[in-house]
């Protein structure tokens, strides 16, 4: 098995969870209303779970550094290997909400993908989140729907989240080189493969939820992020997260 | 899995784009049961703010699903609870003068070891 090719799957998906789950927590505490605070704050604490869940596997498996020093002690922010679009501010409910239905699905395609891995590690881990990811996508889905027919403001402001985020949604499937020996290797079946999964999922949803699936042309697709090209917004998030760490990295805690 | 209960909706994950859409509906409240074990009672916990039944078992599932084990909520629209009034409550005063619907109200310790004994000497 090709162990570049593995870690750089595991790195790309570690960091997105980690990225997005740093991100959707920052609703704690302001959220809309005190049941939808406590269930966005969980299933951010969900997505870091699953970011240790992969960083461990790359640690035990991989030889790479321990979770923790892999999350916060990476100084260089060419070294993540997430898209750009979990390094985007959380902006308005609407924007949060159409970013969870976008990345969710997307991530709930890749582990549904990886369910039958030939990488036993990932096939377990991607068995083991199921349950959580499917509560994820359902809150997301049922907000798009219930958004998009609610008022003319409501309706509004989801489709302007969408069409702002859509760009960005689709560079999660940013291609790899080295992903032919995934593919190969029965590993995972690639990014093309996961982005027509995705567009099968999420079409019918925004259709029920009367919203336009926005037309991006290729060129207008937001890459980078695989590769260690990043937005402005990665380096303050980084800074943000790591702060108290970086103080003191060998503290016990 | 189709409904065992007819009379219960359920919410159908699977087939969600056919969900009924609720349409200029506000925040009502609704009441949240708690079930930790399949084949035991659902016990109410509290309630919940949604606009749609959807919401409210999304809402309920992080408000009180969150810590230990959980196998399935129930969610009722608080306005369809029917009860008494607070007043009423008078109709209940005297019940728990009627030991005798307790079980423990009655002596059958010394029959059953009365019979017992008769029994060993057959």
């Amino acid at each position: 098995m090709n162990n570049e090719a593995l870690k750089d799957l595991l790195y790309k998906m570690a960091d997105d969870a980690l990225i997005i789950g740093h991100r959707n927590s920052e609703w704690t505490g302001i959220g809309p209303m005190l049941e939808e605070d406590l269930a966005f704050s969980s299933m951010a604490q969900d997505k870091i779970g699953h970011a240790k869940a992969l960083y461990q596997i790359l640690h035990e498996i991989l030889g790479e550094p321990e979770p923790d020093k892999v999350a916060f002690l990476r100084e260089d922010e060419k070294l993540f290997k997430c898209c750009q679009f979990v390094e985007l501010p959380i902006g308005e409910y609407d924007f949060s909400l159409v970013r969870q239905f976008l990345f969710d699905h997307a991530e709930a395609v890749r582990y549904d993908m990886l369910t039958g891995s030939s990488f036993q590690p990932l096939a377990q881990l991607a068995k083991k989140v199921k349950g959580e990811i499917k509560y994820h996508t359902m809150h997301a889905d049922t907000f798009l729907k219930q958004l998009g027919h609610g008022t003319e403001e409501s309706h509004a402001r989801m489709q302007s989240a969408l069409n702002y985020a859509m760009p960005y949604a689709l560079g999660v499937f940013e291609k790899s080189e080295l992903e032919n020996d995934l593919i190969s290797q029965q590993v995972f079946a690639g990014e093309d493969a996961a982005k027509k999964l995705w567009l099968e999922k999420i079409t019918p949803v925004i259709e029920a939820a009367g919203l336009q699936l926005p037309k991006v042309a290729d060129d207008k697709i937001v890459y980078g992020g695989r590769k260690g090209f990043h937005s402005e917004y990665l380096k303050s998030l980084l800074d943000e997260m790591c702060e108290v760490v970086r103080t003191d990295p060998e503290a016990e805690w | 899995m189709n409904s065992l209960d007819p009379r219960i909706k359920r919410l159908h994950l699977k087939k969600d784009e056919t969900e009924p859409v609720h349409t200029n509906s506000h925040l009502v409240t609704w009441e949240v049961f708690h079930q930790d074990k399949r084949g035991k009672q659902h016990a109410h916990v509290g309630a919940v703010h949604a606009s749609s039944p959807e919401l409210a078992l999304i809402m309920a599932k992080e408000v009180f699903g969150r810590r230990g084990k959980t196998t399935n909520l129930w969610v009722v629209k608080t306005s369809d609870v029917f009860t008494f009034q607070t007043e009423d409550e008078d109709m209940f005063e005297t019940t728990p003068e009627k030991t005798f619907r307790d079980p423990a109200d009655y002596k059958v310790r010394d029959r059953i070891e009365k019979y017992r004994n008769t029994a060993k000497v057959i």
